[in-house]
């Protein structure tokens, strides 16, 4: 049932824009309902601010039923906070205990630059997609739907990939800054497909090569797939990395010769 | 009901459904619609507002036909637009279980979901549509759930008898969604669209009665800037947030509608609102949102509350004898899977009554013990083991040991801009698809037919309409941002945003927008009566005059600021919640999402009007908001048969 | 008063631009994931080389004759087929490009690494997975490198073989070479400590390997880490037994 958790400390990071430098702010949170969700706590502190005619601290989020992925925040050094496979907006403070410290600090890294306060820009992963994150099927002219059967364990397969929800925890988790997993949910997802053959290799060669203009590189600390709200396995860096070398040595005009 | 005697016809309120037999008329409207040359079609420009499934399989789809399109997201990429966040399943008349289902059936489904309020010409056409949208998502690579065979899997959900349902896991939408951002994302790759994100819409041009274009405001620098095109599409989705509480997510808005409305757009049903049985029950003041938990729960699980009205035992302890299954009581054929507005308001009239369970007395249980111990907690696990695991998450019980507590919460909006069957608005030029328009479900939404309509209004009607409307103006100048309006429209939106600043009064716009939602969720909730809805026609104005004094925005209008932006979309849900209740209180009968306590049987079962209000109420915007004029579309069916909707 | 304010353009056209194509090779490494092919097949050539050498140096218990026969044997390797040493010096000079080839991919990527967050963590950092082994990569790897020029120095060229002693290098005499040089405890002790960490450094690369070459099958997933921890196993003990068998005077002239 429902409890108080008193005499939070939280330490906030306020930037006011990309170019400020930044600091954390200390509020104290007297007391707030263990139902609370994270950002609801937030809000409460909000709307205090507003009543102190202090600005409101910016943060991303919204649908707070963990699926949207705009939701960030670093929590006490970890992505998206202490509770595995969830995010922050699915966090509540019966994570907390009574006098805890909270530091809350945006995502770091030189492609999710920090917009203000807590909010940072995750455009980087809209570029990887749009290189080729997807299976060219212009609108009309698609078969019927059950003419190609996919194998039950592969459509597992790939909606297991495909679950991510872009929240960039994997960059923010991974010490350093690569987007390794998230590239390798969407090219597991659609590599795994048989409508995604026609474009595997071209796939996985745009999409690393966009990877590799705005990130760090994989080191296997396996970070990125602790803090992933969907729990992606790392198995799907493997597969981009297969693909990508594939994508390199493959005599690509008789690809249906393995 | 003298006003509704003397029926105002309006020129406006043309349907455009095209001649022939039901079953011809969307044929008929492709093989006479005009159409624009290939290497005409880039001298059109398209703006495309919103990123969720209408909207980015629109803007995909139009791209890729060769139309210039810029497209708007008020959010940090097209990929989070909310619905992402459906969950059950997505209709298409298939068949593919060979269960008899057919496209007429599914038409005939949703017209009778919907209690006979919608277009009979729409809704067949969305049906049709259904089968080419699951070829189209299957070969973008959406990972629909499959057998073991390979072959494409269906469920069943409510208000159907068929298994028509295609679902992708408990995330459907997401799948779905990603689907279409896919295609969009390859568009703004090869630059056939123009992507602004992070930038909203804040009020519409028209021009010598034509949507001319659109005034956005960047969210990160504050700036105004005016955007001229053809043709404007609104795709931004429902205004379920009015509520405050709801499974929409936090920043879904209806200003997008609003403004339109504004300028010209007649606004359809703004009363029909769908309340979705099985969400979370509010734990707390702090709440910002309500979670739903999906409605294939109730396959298995078992709705109940105490009989006593001091009961404080834990819920294992109460004994049978004294627990009250009131949806099998009830409606003993339909039981627990009795249809969505219909358990929501059991639940209700339950809870008010002061029989409800939690710390707040605010749910129902919906219990699995008997599951579990009919099936074993392994298949149950099986079956809903994502749910279980959500809900302990968010409640922070254990629903294996202890009945989860459920309670209704808004959900999904019918009503919206009135449109004909090409989607324009009754502004010429403009359009609006998926949630954003009224059109296809009446007063009540079936189960799994959300994602549905987005994408056939996206993806296989509206490059189709658009192309119709657009081929007219080939070589026709249209003004550009240099024309005045434009300019005048941005220096009003300036003014207004200003305005939120300058009250600088004490209280915030969530303060407002809570106050707002209780009175809209009270009066025009699951329940709405004379008495309630004269008084909210009271007392949101008095609340809504003081928001325009006691406000509090903080920061400045440059640079991000999340205050002003909240603050301008509650401004558009006070003026929206009084359209709401005024047409609840006009519409004098029950239907669907629409209860009206004075209109109900002796069973409490809604009792509609067709002599009078079988009608579409368009709203009229005339400058006042408590002032607007309702105008009427009458329905005919040609097709289906009136009938009353029993699930007894 | 915001401190700036980005200049924003819409988005589009991000993927007409064409990748400037070099040779196959040269353009696999260009990126990220093909350096990390580069680290993966330098790391197997030298975990092969270590293990060999490891194997190759147990002759030690079996006496001087033995271990000094196998250098021997070493030198001849493929002779009379091929002319003496020449194969040997094959192996040295391929073992020296995949250690250059290795340590070139790794600074680079450590370049990358540093420029992908360029601003860090503002409070401490709460690792779930990362491994002390993961972590201190850059570490070990440097202090094994360390090692094996003092290692070369002291076995190979014996130039630092007698400092603190009153003996005379003999390039041919190994076994008295080892046991000289490991009779001074610090040495004994700098290369205990160095394999230690060569250990820690396989635990982690050689499970690495699998996931950047994508050798990756649910058949034998669960077998990686357990490979990698039981060759770097196999490998330390054995190193870390010959100065302790020195030192101990197991092994001894």
């Amino acid at each position: 049932m429902t409890h108080l958790v008193s005499n939070l400390t939280l330490k906030v990071w306020r930037q006011n824009g990309p170019a400020d430098k930044g600091k954390f702010e200390t509020h104290v949170i007297e007391s707030i309902t263990d139902e609370a969700s994270f950002l609801e706590m937030l809000d409460v502190l909000n709307e205090r601010l507003i009543g102190e005619n202090k600005e409101a601290i910016v943060f991303d989020h919204d649908c707070r039923e963990g699926i949207c992925g705009t939701c960030s925040l670093m929590i006490n050094g970890q992505a998206h906070g202490p509770q595995r496979g969830s995010t922050t907006c699915q966090l509540h403070m019966r994570s907390f205990k009574d006098d805890d410290t909270i530091v809350i600090e945006p995502w770091r890294a030189n492609a999710f630059p920090i917009i203000k306060d807590l909010m940072v820009d995750r455009a980087a992963f809209d570029r990887i997609v749009e290189s080729g994150g997807f299976i060219t099927s212009p609108t009309g002219g698609a078969p019927d739907a059950n003419l190609i059967p996919v194998p039950k364990p592969v459509a597992d397969a790939a909606m297991d990939a495909a679950a991510c929800i872009g929240c960039g925890a994997c960059v923010a988790a991974c010490p350093n800054s690569a987007a390794n997993l998230f590239v390798g949910a969407k090219l597991t997802h659609l590599n795994l497909l048989p409508q995604g053959q026609a474009e595997r290799y071209k796939r996985a060669e745009a999409m690393v090569d966009t990877m590799d203009e705005h990130f760090g590189s994989c080191t296997n600390h396996g970070e990125c797939s602790a803090a992933c709200p969907k729990e992606i396995s790392l198995d799907v860096i493997a597969l981009m990395n297969k693909d990508y070398r594939s994508a390199k040595f493959k005599n690509r005009k008789q690809l249906s010769r393995k | 009901m003298t006003m509704l005697q003397d029926r105002p016809t309006n020129t406006k309120l043309i349907s455009k459904v095209p001649d022939g037999a039901l079953v011809d008329k969307w044929d008929n409207f492709k093989a006479n619609a005009k159409l624009v040359n290939p290497s005409n079609k880039r001298k059109f420009k398209v703006i495309v507002v919103g990123t969720g499934l209408a909207g980015a399989s629109a803007a995909a789809s139009l791209a890729e036909l060769g139309y210039r399109v810029d497209a708007f997201t008020f959010h940090d990429s097209p990929r989070r637009a909310h619905s992402i966040a459906a969950q059950g399943g997505i209709n298409a008349a298939k068949n593919y279980q060979g269960d008899g289902d057919s496209v007429s059936r599914l038409f005939t489904d949703t017209i009778k979901g919907g209690d006979f309020r919608s277009r009979e010409g729409n809704v067949y056409r969305l049906a049709q549509v259904s089968v080419n949208i699951i070829d189209q998502m299957v070969a973008q690579g959406v990972p629909f759930a499959r057998d073991y065979g390979g072959l494409l899997d269906n469920r069943s959900f409510g208000g159907a008898q068929v298994s028509r349902t295609f679902y992708a896991r408990g995330q459907t939408g997401q799948q779905l969604l990603l689907g279409a951002y896919q295609q969009l994302s390859r568009q703004i790759g090869l630059g056939g669209v123009r992507l602004f994100n992070r930038c909203e819409l804040v009020d519409i041009v028209v021009i010598d009665g034509r949507a001319a274009g659109i005034v956005t405001r960047d969210l990160l620098t504050g700036e105004l800037a005016s955007h001229a095109a053809h043709a404007v599409v609104l795709a931004t989705g429902g205004y379920g947030n009015a509520y405050y509480l709801s499974t929409n997510a936090m920043n879904c808005n209806v200003t997008a509608a609003w403004r339109a409305h504004q300028r010209g757009a007649y606004f359809a049903n703004p009363c029909y609102t769908q309340i979705h049985p099985t969400c979370i029950p509010q734990a707390d003041a702090t709440q910002s949102k309500l979670t739903l938990m999906s409605e294939s729960l109730r396959n298995d699980g078992r709705v109940w509350v105490p009989k006593n009205f001091d009961e404080n035992r834990a819920a294992h302890e109460i004994p049978e004898q004294d627990r009250d299954y009131f949806l099998e009581r009830l409606y003993p054929a339909y039981g627990n899977l009795a249809p969505r507005d219909i358990s929501s308001r059991a639940a209700k009239r339950l809870v008010d009554k002061g029989l409800g369970v939690g710390p707040l007395k605010n749910g129902v249980y919906l219990d699995f013990a008997e599951a579990i111990g009919r099936l074993g907690r392994p298949v149950v696990e099986e079956r809903y083991g994502n749910l279980f695991e959500m809900y302990e998450r968010i409640a922070g019980e254990n629903p294996y040991d202890q009945p989860m507590r459920i309670y209704p919460a808004t959900h999904y909006t019918m009503g919206g801009l009135w449109v004909d069957y090409e989607l324009q608005t009754t502004i010429p030029g403009l359009y609006a698809a998926g949630e954003a328009n009224f059109s296809d479900h009446g007063t009540n939404r079936l189960g799994a037919s959300a994602l549905m309509q987005g994408l056939a209004d996206g993806y296989f009607v509206l490059p189709y309409t658009i192309s119709n409307g657009l081929a007219p103006l080939l070589n026709k100048t249209v003004p550009g941002t240099d024309h005045p309006e434009f300019k005048r429209v941005e220096t009003e939106a300036k003014v207004r945003f200003q305005g939120y600043l300058n009250v600088r009064g004490t209280r915030s716009p969530d303060y407002f927008h809570r106050e707002l939602g209780k009175l809209i969720w009270d009066y025009c909730g699951m329940e709405r009566d004379r008495n309630g809805l004269e008084r909210a026609l009271t007392e949101i104005p008095a609340l809504y005059s003081e928001f325009k004094k006691d406000l509090r925005v903080t920061g400045t209008g440059e640079g991000i600021n999340q205050t002003l932006e909240k603050a301008g979309r509650v401004d558009d849900f006070f003026q929206l919640g009084t359209l709401m209740c005024k047409d609840a209180l006009t519409r004098e009968e029950s239907a669907g999402g629409h209860f009206r306590v004075e209109y109900q049987t002796e069973e409490g079962e809604a009792v509609r009007d067709d002599e009078n209000f079988c009608h579409v109420a368009a709203w009229e915007w005339t400058g006042d908001e408590n002032n607007a004029t309702r105008h009427e579309e009458q329905l005919s069916f040609e097709t289906v048969q009136l009938a009353t909707r029993s699930y007894k | 008063m915001s401190t700036s304010t980005p200049t924003r353009q819409p988005v589009t056209a991000t993927a007409v631009g064409t990748r400037k194509r070099r040779p196959l090779l040269l353009d696999l490494y260009s990126t990220a994931v093909g350096k990390k092919y580069a680290m993966a097949i330098s790391g197997i050539a030298m975990m092969g080389f270590v293990m060999f050498h490891m194997l190759g140096n147990t002759k030690m218990y079996l006496g001087a004759a033995e271990l000094d026969g196998y250098a021997e044997f070493l030198k001849k390797l493929l002779y009379p087929l091929a002319p003496k040493e020449s194969v040997l010096w094959i192996l040295r000079v391929s073992l020296l490009g995949m250690l250059a080839l290795h340590l070139h991919a790794a600074w680079s990527l450590t370049v990358l690494n540093r420029h992908a967050r360029p601003v860090r963590y503002q409070s401490a950092r709460d690792y779930q997975e990362a491994s002390l082994a993961s972590r201190s990569m850059r570490l070990s790897g440097i202090v094994v490198v360390m090692f094996m020029v003092w290692h070369l120095l002291d076995l190979t060229f014996g130039v630092v073989n007698t400092i603190g002693t009153d003996g005379v290098y003999v390039r041919s005499e190994v076994y008295a070479n080892v046991v000289r040089s490991f009779d001074r405890w610090p040495v004994a002790l700098f290369y205990v400590v160095a394999n230690l960490l060569l250990g820690l450094h396989l635990a982690h690369g050689a499970w690495s390997i699998f996931q950047s070459l994508g050798w990756n099958n649910p058949r034998f997933n669960a077998w990686r880490v357990a490979f990698a921890r039981g060759f770097a196993a196999i490998v330390v003990i054995g190193n870390i037994s010959f100065p302790i068998a020195v030192t101990v005077g197991i092994v001894s002239v």
